[in-house]
């Protein structure tokens, strides 16, 4: 058995969320190569090559790969992975937008979002938001598969040694082109993998409430997340909503504050190891998940936090 | 031109699912259905385009239960022209959803084919990559913005760390964000219309499609409960405890 990891990057660094697909890729078990799709890479092939448990890693260097569209990528990653038992990559939006044209160029069932190996070929994953758990089994001869990151443990990024060999093979379907990208800037650690998230929901009434979870974020060392209610009502950008269609979290140490705790919000934070609550309305669902609930005005409750830890 | 949007028949997202005892699935017996909310925001996205004089026609297409033309007549008071049932009792996973769906898109040859970013049940996230996979058309994922000029569409996407935008050649696929429309609701006079709009039915056999799977889901379990939790009387009492009990910071 060989494992096909593709390489989460922005072709100038491994994102972590590799770290933890490689992680699954060993569950499995058997020879891992990871694919680095891109364009002037190589110092992510590198990063790769160092990574414990990889064997070999693929440099695929083309201009068509550079913005990682999935037209131009998923035929080279279905080309190369037909001799593979499995297909990973991780479950971020690269992952989900080119993994399942691959699989169906392979004309095989993905599965999304595994947060367990049972076996080779049998994976658990949530439905439902995170409300129902499946055990999946695959008969097909390539396994397809996202990775949910915070469903395992990340690998060593370092100690292996692997051969970076450069793949040829060049796919340019012609049918789109990148325009342009705008990307939020921000000095706190990234959301999926802070150890510490801090969020607002509608409850912080605008955006620049926002200031006192970012003051209290930084003496934490904490990353800021929000619901989707905050997001919606233009409080914060989009990439920060935490939930079924946002990111999923698991930090050691998630604060909720001024969020009701709707089933959607819950399936992308309540696999986090220890949860607060700062509700004024002692009814709110919050409450149901919490470890540590407090019923209180969140603009009395926050800067005495902040202050305190 | 001619726009294709598929919809699909789901729980409520209000409904909070209970797994079956005998852990074969979740319990979908007397609860509310309808349609998929990203769905609706494809649909609404539809209209939009035919009330600009983008799109000329929309045609909705489901796959599901005879039950899902409910959710079709939906769609037809919220706009759509006429509708496709392409009716299977069972459940089936997305890579047959989408070759079922190319078998439509070769029949119709829509130039824009609009579906959600994924069904809120089985969370997929699959089926319009596929379908762009199988049609070998382009796909703007996780659309927040649409446009259409001449013969390509420009599409800003919802990526991890900000926002894309990229360009696609006609025909292509999208799939809506939550953040792409805010979706209306359908007017009695409008539903009462709907009720006369065509809708055709055709079946996997008719259109000449396997719905074999590789994939078997073995059982369906309830998550782990998180273990009661305490309510904490100050700010004070929270710091210690974060500290000394739980060691978290």
């Amino acid at each position: 058995m060989t494992i096909l990891v593709i390489a989460e990057h922005d072709n100038k660094v491994l994102a972590p969320a590799t770290l933890n697909t490689v992680a699954a890729a060993a569950k499995i078990g058997g020879d891992i190569h990871v694919l680095v799709a891109g364009q002037g890479a190589g110092a992510v092939a590198e990063a790769a090559a160092k990574i414990a448990g990889v064997s070999k890693v693929l440099n695929a260097d083309n201009a068509a790969y550079a913005h990682q569209l999935p037209e131009n990528i998923a035929p080279l990653v279905a080309e190369l992975g037909k001799g593979y038992s499995h297909i990973l990559a991780a479950a971020t939006s690269n992952g989900k937008n080119i993994l399942p044209r691959v699989a169906a160029a392979l004309d095989v069932d993905q599965i999304s979002e595994i947060i367990s190996v049972e076996s080779a070929d049998t994976f658990k994953r949530p439905i439902y938001a995170g409300n129902a758990i499946a055990t999946v089994q695959s008969n097909a001869a390539v396994k397809v598969i996202t990775v949910r990151a915070t469903g395992f443990d990340p690998v060593a990024a370092e100690g292996g040694s692997a051969a970076v060999e450069a793949v040829a093979v060049a796919h340019d379907a012609g049918i789109s082109s990148f325009v342009g990208e705008e990307l939020a800037k921000s000095d706190r650690p990234e959301l999926t993998a802070a150890k510490i998230v801090v969020s607002g929901g509608r409850g912080m009434q605008n955006g620049d409430n926002f200031k006192h979870l970012y003051a209290l974020a930084d003496k934490l060392g904490a990353a800021v997340g929000a619901s989707r209610a905050a997001v919606d009502a233009g409080f914060v950008p989009n990439d920060m909503q935490v939930g079924q269609t946002g990111k999923i979290v698991a930090p050691q140490l998630y604060i909720a504050v001024g969020i009701s705790g709707a089933i959607q919000h819950l399936a992308g934070m309540k696999d986090s190891k220890v949860i607060v609550a700062i509700n004024k309305d002692e009814e709110a669902p919050i409450f149901q998940v919490a470890d540590y609930g407090l019923v209180a005005d969140l603009f009395e409750a926050i800067p005495e936090l902040e202050k305190l830890v | 031109m001619k726009v294709l949007v598929a919809v699909k028949r789901v729980v409520d997202y209000n409904v909070k699912v209970r797994v079956k005892a005998d852990n074969s699935g979740v319990d979908l017996a007397n609860v509310k259905m309808s349609m998929n909310p990203f769905c609706e925001i494809a649909v609404e996205e539809a209209v939009r385009l035919k009330e600009k004089g983008v799109a000329t026609e929309i045609v909705v297409v489901s796959v599901g239960p005879s039950t899902a033309q409910e959710q079709l007549r939906t769609a037809l008071a919220l706009g759509a022209d006429r509708a496709i049932l392409v009716e299977s009792a069972e459940d089936l996973t997305s890579l047959a959803v989408a070759k079922l769906l190319k078998a439509v898109v070769d029949k119709e040859q829509p130039q824009l084919v609009i579906l959600g970013k994924q069904a809120i049940d089985s969370d997929n996230n699959q089926t319009g990559q596929m379908l762009a996979a199988l049609s070998g058309y382009g796909q703007g994922t996780f659309a927040s913005k649409v446009e259409v000029s001449g013969d390509s569409v420009a599409v800003t996407r919802e990526i991890d760390g900000g926002a894309q935008t990229v360009s696609l050649k006609l025909p292509a696929i999208v799939t809506t964000d939550l953040r792409l429309n805010e979706p209306r609701y359908a007017s009695l006079p409008n539903i009462m219309k709907a009720k006369k709009k065509p809708l055709e039915t055709l079946t996997p056999d008719a259109l000449g499609v396997s719905t074999a799977s590789t994939n078997k889901t073995l059982k369906v379990e309830a998550p782990a409960a998180r273990s009661a939790g305490i309510k904490v009387k100050s700010v004070a009492e929270l710091v210690e405890k974060l500290k000394n009990e739980a060691k978290v910071i």
